[in-house]
């Protein structure tokens, strides 16, 4: 019963972190602000539902492979996230009232 | 039987609410007026997906959902990292030397 009520209420915080995410993809002004929805709530959403997945099934297999995927998760995706940043700031889409750092456009040859 | 009912109504919930998300993420996808935003509707549809991965292996009590959630991260990570270089270096003019069309002619 108590596992029962833990493994929903972390499914239903995971489903609904996914859809800020998606949300926030679709209503934010801006790359870089779309992206810190899509990483830090998409992260978050599923690293839930897969924490629900290992309390659900308990044996150790699948524990191990949801604990696997989330920290894969937290590994990649700021690496990731990085990475699209960098390429949208070099290749010059236009931010939304963002002040840039002194001399941060002409070291990574913004367009 | 209750709490079966809990669960169940908690998952399905959780379904639409990813569904919707990953909704969104298509139509940021579809106008988003720069490629580095499409590159970012894509990765989240993909961490997206890997929920809807999870929820379904909660929903068929099948575990084999947990290993396809493993791949489609990895598949994922490896997409955007390819996308994100590509943007990169089409900006900078590499790779358009090596590929030029007076060469092949």
């Amino acid at each position: 019963m108590i596992a029962e009520i833990i493994i929903a209420a972390l499914v239903l915080l995971g489903g609904f972190f996914c859809f800020v995410a998606g949300l926030g993809v679709l209503r934010l002004p801006d790359v870089l602000i779309r992206m810190h929805a899509s990483t830090k709530a998409g992260t978050l959403g599923s690293g839930l539902i897969l924490a629900a997945v290992a309390v659900y099934f308990a044996d150790t297999a699948t524990i191990t492979r949801a604990v696997a995927t989330i920290l894969f998760l937290l590994i990649t995706t700021p690496v990731a996230a990085h990475l699209i940043g960098r390429a949208a700031f070099k290749v010059g889409v236009p931010l939304w009232n963002t002040k840039v750092e002194d001399g941060a456009a002409e070291k990574l040859h913004r367009k | 039987m209750n709490e079966m009912d809990i669960l169940g109504t908690a998952v399905d919930i959780s379904f639409v609410l990813v569904m919707l998300g990953v909704a969104f993420a298509f139509v940021r996808l579809i106008k988003g007026p720069s490629l580095p935003d499409r590159i970012v509707a894509l990765d989240m549809m993909t961490v997206l997906i890997v929920s809807f991965c999870g929820l379904y292996a909660i929903l068929s009590e099948d575990t084999a959902f947990v290993d396809v959630a493993i791949v489609l991260a990895l598949v994922g990570f490896l997409a955007t990292v390819a996308l994100a270089r590509f943007v990169e270096r089409r900006q900078a003019g590499i790779g358009d030397s090596g590929s030029k069309p007076e060469d092949a002619s």
